[in-house]
């Protein structure tokens, strides 16, 4: 097989998912002839056709509306929002009608939905065009939220959420869209299990999407000091993976969790509380958090220091290990 | 679902006072009293708008700006209903409204840090009456519409006196239309007969998609279902976005209520600069709208019609040069963000445990400055 770059394998994926269930639809703004201001869609459209393929009127609590409507019609709707910053007008579709319906209806009614979107900065873009958000859906009961890292799982993990009857918030880090090609995996990986992408003793690196890449980073700089870092892909952010995450700070005693979204309330934090009631024993130091800081997405000319970085995380692998 | 439904109305009647050739024509609802010497000002802001765009389009090829979001087409939509606003009056725009920041005395250079990524915004609303860029399709549409109660409570509405009475304009696009915000704007205008006027430039185009994905009558008529009136003008002429976006500020100030004014234009650039318009739509169709460009016309006016001597056409230009120079200049001037600013302004109030962030951050930042010095 040839080596594919993300957005590509994305395509793929929504492609073979398309071709494996008529009732698989995709919809957004500009997902038709332009195929996506990031071409995840390019061609989609001329194939499958117009109604299967729409470019939506601009309106984001319209998109997510109608995909609820059209699940009710048993439909399997691909929304498409066009950059993480824009989720907000869908956002009351999302929490209060994707999430609760199936348990509104005392589960009568399922919400096979999966709402993709590009998140994450590093491109040098405008405001609203870089954030991650995913927190606030992992604060949600009701929705799942995964995270793709490279191609092959964005292949598998895409047509995996398509197939799921809950409705899943996918996330697809855009700085990696036409980053690295590389092979597909011939089978998929369970869904909502956690993967390492680079095994090691001394300290456990936890990711998801960008910042698997920057932690792989991290971890081959330390090796050259001598220290063997561990990482492990997280992929499914909720549920959690527990059991791999807990396996590996059994044998590492230490670890630190990086995300680009805000410091505070977000991922690395409840991963750090469940580490502590889990494996409180185990743990050589406290769990760290390498993250986006508690202000606004910065000014583009100033993204590259204040999202995590080599630096930053060699500097927090240093501190857990000074324990 | 196939068959799309494509605008189903004939072409509706659109104000126009200046046709294509550079003719005036009258209009009995619009009569505009305008001197030739008027017109030149429009024709002087017309021609340093677009030279603001293409300075900033070339900015952004050689990497000084991140993107650009280009007016190229729309100028005489902005430039009629900038050039319409009182002093007191207050703009609410969209991220490609540069000709009407002109015309409200914003520097240019005040515009450029967003694309640039020096600043998310940066400047003052208050000094000019003009809101900062907003990004998020339709929002402010609102926040015009809340300004406007504002302006109700304040009684500076229907008192007669042209030093007191305010209106407010909000500017979108034919995509924003399909916003439940722009939606929701309407109804609250209509409920409250605010004094707003909804400006919306139909470029026929929101990225990719074109105007008929959006909606099956022209947007104008959107108004009569909200109640209050909408027009559609000939968006590339200046007079005519003068001439009923004057009258609509009026009646706002009049305590008349609100107006939807449709600018039926054309977006001759890309979306940005990071698009490609190959992939929707065809060349042909900007060569239809270049014969209707919105600066020619008044060119053609100005010389044959007025007496506007050759020297201002040169010291245009002269001035066009200055203003192209102070915008390359002014642009790579602009400072950097200090790690410190991002912090500031989060809370009126920071935090202590934000204090420390800062500092850490700060602290950061420096260390690799030095590493790499
Ligand atoms: C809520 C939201 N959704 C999506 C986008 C991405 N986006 C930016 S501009 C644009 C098209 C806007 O079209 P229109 O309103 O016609 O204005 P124009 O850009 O043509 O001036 C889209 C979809 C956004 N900025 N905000």
């Amino acid at each position: 097989m040839t080596a594919l770059t993300m957005a590509k394998a994305l395509n793929e994926g929504l492609r073979k998912a398309m071709e494996d269930d008529p009732k698989v639809l995709i919809m957004g703004e500009d997902v038709g002839k332009l195929g996506g201001v990031f071409r995840v869609t390019d061609g989609l459209q001329k194939d499958f056709g117009e109604d299967r393929v729409i470019d939506t009127p601009l309106a984001e609590s319209g998109i997510i509306g109608t995909a609820v409507g059209l699940a009710i019609r048993g439909y399997r709707p691909v929304c498409e929002i066009q950059f993480d910053g824009f989720v907000f007008p869908g956002f009351d579709q999302i929490v209060s009608q994707v999430a609760k319906m199936y348990n509104r209806s005392a589960g009568l009614v399922r919400m096979p939905i999966t709402i993709r979107i590009p998140f994450g900065g590093g491109i040098g873009a405008v405001e609203h065009h870089s954030e991650s958000p995913e927190a606030y859906f992992a604060h949600t009961a009701g929705l799942k939220v995964v995270a793709c890292s490279n191609p092959s799982d964005a292949y598998w993990m895409i047509q995996q959420s398509i197939a799921s009857d809950d409705p899943i918030v996918f996330f697809e880090p855009k700085r990696r869209y036409h980053a690295a090609k590389s092979e597909l995996d011939p089978e998929p990986y369970p869904l909502h299990q956690a993967r390492v992408v680079r095994p090691g003793r001394d300290v456990t690196l936890l990711a998801y999407g960008p910042m698997v890449a920057m932690a792989l980073e991290s971890a081959a700089a330390a090796a050259e000091d001598g220290r063997e870092l561990e990482v492990i892909d997280l992929r499914s952010i909720s549920p959690l993976d527990m059991p791999s995450v807990i396996e590996s700070v059994e044998r590492t005693g230490r670890l630190i969790v990086v995300h680009e979204a805000p410091h505070s309330f977000g991922v690395g934090a409840e991963i750090a509380a469940r580490v502590q009631e889990q494996a409180f024993y185990s743990l050589e130091a406290p769990v760290l958090r390498v993250s986006g800081y508690d202000t606004p997405y910065p000014p583009s000319r100033l993204e590259n220091e204040w999202l995590p970085n080599i630096d930053r995380i060699l500097d927090a692998v240093e501190q857990s290990l000074g324990y | 679902m196939t068959e799309h439904v494509r605008a189903v109305q004939p072409e509706p009647d659109m104000v126009q006072l200046l046709t294509p050739e550079g003719q005036r024509v009258e209009h009995p609802d619009y009569p505009l009293d305008i001197t030739d010497e008027q017109i030149a000002a429009l024709y002087r802001d017309l021609v340093l708008v677009r030279r603001i765009d293409t300075e900033a389009i070339a900015l952004q090829r050689q990497g000084e700006l991140g993107l650009w979001a280009s007016l190229l087409g729309q100028e005489a939509a902005q430039v009629g209903a900038g050039r319409a606003l009182r002093k007191h009056d207050m703009a609410f725009p969209t991220y490609r409204e540069h000709g009407v920041a002109w015309c409200r005395d914003v520097d240019p250079m005040s515009l450029l840090g967003l694309f640039r990524g020096t600043n998310l915004g940066g400047f003052n609303p208050h000094e000019h009456n003009f809101n900062m860029y907003t990004i998020v399709i339709g929002a402010q549409t609102l926040h015009a519409t809340g300004y406007a109660m504002g302006v109700v409570r304040d009684g500076a509405v229907g008192t007669g006196d042209p030093e007191r009475d305010t209106a407010v304009l909000a500017f979108f696009g034919d995509g924003a239309s399909s916003q439940g915000d722009v939606n929701e704007a309407f109804v609250f205008a209509a409920a409250g007969n605010l004094p707003v006027v909804f400006f919306c430039q139909n470029n026929q185009w929101a990225i990719s998609e074109p105007v008929t994905t959006q909606s099956r009558v022209p947007l104008y008529k959107r108004a009569s279902g909200f109640g209050f009136p909408g027009m559609r003008i000939d968006g590339n002429d200046v007079l005519a976005s003068l001439a009923v976006t004057r009258k609509a500020l009026d009646d706002a100030r009049n305590a008349q209520g609100p107006t939807l004014i449709e600018a039926f234009t054309y977006r001759m650039n890309p979306h940005t600069t990071n698009d490609d318009t190959r992939r929707y739509r065809l060349g042909s169709e900007a060569e239809t709208w270049k014969l209707k460009d919105p600066i020619a016309r008044v060119k053609a006016y100005l010389l044959r019609e007025a007496k506007i001597s050759a020297d201002f056409f040169t010291d245009l230009e002269q001035e066009s040069k200055r203003l192209a120079e102070h915008i390359r200049a002014g642009c790579r001037a602009l400072p950097d963000p200090t790690p410190e600013s991002v912090f500031e302004h989060v809370h009126v109030d920071m935090p202590n445990e934000l204090r420390e962030q800062r500092d850490d951050f700060a602290a950061f930042v420096s260390s690799i400055e030095e590493v790499s010095a």
